[in-house]
């Protein structure tokens, strides 16, 4: 079942004593531990060839270059891009979804139009879209979700009007696990000439995606969630769409020429990579993408899904324990949320900690979720491709703990 | 570090048997008060007579470091001038921040042992800065 256990041995932090334990690192759908493979690209980068890209003539830039550039073919082709030129590296989901806001949104959305979003999105992919609204004039609706965490789609119809130009969904909602119908709701968005723009910071990580199928125009996605570093993540966008578009940033880099009172712009993608990038980040990303094709998206999934069954089932044996979102069963991704009666989630996850067990307590940055559950905060276990059941065990055990240190005093 | 530096049993049971937990209407004031990273809520109602707080309530969902935080700070401040009510922020929070306490601060000093959880130190201010500015507004009426 699952990976053997000698890729833990590839993640040095696995290695690492907290309060004395084992550390359990259930927290990966906040960032994921970086296997040495990643760790050493990045050094090696830095110890080897560290120069500016797109400009020096000597070997180390060319390097460089060639590297910065082979990361993002690899990382496009990881998504099922057409092309590595629709694919422009950004910091972060969070810039690439702002990316399109601005350089998409502020040209083709107007007063009286509309932007539907859904009830569970990351703050990320919420955000945006509210100052878009408010900055053009148009109008934010959502699509609501039911008590089990999956979207209602028996409105979309109604939801979806002449005047929608944007649909921005989450495809793996990061606090339920939910596996949104992406590619059905983005032929409905078609039909009303909308684009589709896909927040794919949990699914990258866990499970193939092909962009093409998916149906969306527009993907953002981040590394350091799929064992690359901190910092680097990008955007995938179709050719077409990017073309038409106008630059995000203005700088360096993103320029074909300038003049005193002028300029004009880089092919793609540079078009939208203003300044010096994340170089050595990018190149460690590649390094990520490669250990995640060895692995096998396939894979990787599986085993998600057998390690997620396993933990529902044995959360699922703590009195007074409520999981959030899709029941045993059905697809979800390798997080569950959960609350337990009596004992505030800052306060699990507090006493986990002094069992090495890491797991993230709090709103996960979706508070209008949160809020309509009635609920302030969760807590949530996360895994991936070097968790083990015998975490899960621990995680169980530690919880049980929690429940008694809090009802010893009630 | 050791859970009980944190969960000391005087917490414990502020958190499962808060006192003065509730609203008050009328009040002198209402004040709201947040922690955004974690989404901690407290509000906080004051009657205020002739310079003295008569009565205190408050409500909001939080971790057990914050509700008994807030629980233990209504006991202690409920009949008090809001001078004294002023004094005791002002030690509470330099006990928080590290200050040996000035004067003997009775329960509240079980929350010492948050100071070892740097994260958690804004749990148990959440209720003393919310008092803060809920006497701020009292004052500037």
């Amino acid at each position: 079942m699952g990976f053997p256990a000698t890729i833990r041995d590839d993640f040095p932090i696995l290695r690492v004593r907290v309060n004395g334990k084992p550390l359990v690192y259930l927290d990966s759908a906040a960032t994921s531990q970086k296997p040495r493979q990643v760790i050493d690209a990045l050094v090696r980068y830095y110890e080897e060839y560290n120069a500016n890209v797109h400009r020096g003539v000597y070997s180390i830039a060319e390097r460089a270059t060639a590297e910065y550039e082979a990361a993002r073919a690899k990382v496009a082709r990881f998504l099922g891009a057409a092309g590595p030129e629709e694919l422009l590296f950004t910091r972060n989901v969070t810039e690439a979804l702002n990316l399109v806001a601005f350089a998409w949104g502020r040209s083709h959305v107007g007063p009286g139009d509309e932007i539907l979003v859904t009830e569970m999105e990351h703050h990320s992919n919420l955000v945006p879209w509210q100052m878009l609204a408010q900055a053009c004039g148009a109008r934010l609706r959502s699509i609501p979700f039911d008590d089990r965490g999956r979207l209602i789609l028996d409105d979309l119809d109604r939801l979806l009007t002449d005047r929608t130009r944007i649909v921005a969904l989450v495809h793996v909602s990061n606090t339920f696990g939910t596996v949104n119908p992406v590619a059905e709701i983005a032929s409905a968005a078609h039909a009303r000439g909308a684009v589709v723009v896909v927040d794919g910071a949990q699914s990258t990580p866990h499970r193939p995606v092909d962009v093409g199928a998916l149906g969306a125009d527009f993907f953002g996605f981040t590394g350091h969630k799929m064992l690359g570093p901190m910092g680097i993540g990008g955007l995938w966008g179709r050719r077409a769409l990017l073309e038409e578009m106008s630059p995000f940033l203005g700088g360096g880099e993103m320029i074909s020429d300038v003049w005193m009172d002028h300029a004009t712009w880089n092919e793609l993608p540079w078009k939208f990579e203003a300044g010096t990038p994340n170089v050595g980040d990018a190149i460690a990303l590649g390094a990520a993408v490669d250990y995640l094709e060895r692995l096998g998206m396939e894979a990787v999934a599986a085993h998600e899904r057998e390690i997620t069954a396993y933990a529902m089932g044995r959360l699922g044996e703590i009195p007074g324990l409520r999981i959030l979102g899709p029941a045993v069963g059905a697809e979800r991704g390798g997080v569950v949320a959960f609350s337990i009666d009596g004992v505030h989630p800052h306060d699990i996850a507090q006493v986990l900690d002094t069992e090495g067990v890491c797991v993230r307590a709090g709103h996960h940055c979706t508070k209008p979720l949160h809020r309509k559950l009635g609920i302030g905060a969760s807590a949530r276990a996360s895994f991936y491709v070097y968790t083990t059941t015998a975490e899960i065990d621990v995680l169980t055990r530690a919880l049980l703990k929690t429940r008694e240190l809090f009802s010893v005093a009630g | 570090m050791s859970l009980d530096d944190l969960y000391r049993d005087v917490i414990l049971d502020h958190y499962s048997h808060p006192r003065n937990k509730g609203t008050l209407d009328p009040a002198d004031v209402v004040r709201e008060g947040a922690n955004p990273l974690c989404g901690d809520e407290i509000r906080l109602f004051l009657t205020v007579r002739d310079g003295v707080v008569t009565d205190v309530r408050f409500d909001g969902r939080g971790c057990s470091i914050s509700q008994a935080s807030a629980s233990m700070m209504t006991e202690r401040i409920k009949g008090q001038p809001v001078a004294e009510a002023e004094r005791l922020i002002a030690a509470f929070k330099a006990m928080m921040h590290g200050e040996p306490p000035a004067e003997a601060l009775g329960d509240l000093e079980a929350l010492q042992g948050v100071r070892k959880f740097p994260v958690r130190v804004k749990c148990a201010t959440l209720g003393w800065v919310t008092l803060e500015g809920a006497l701020a507004e009292v004052g500037n009426r």
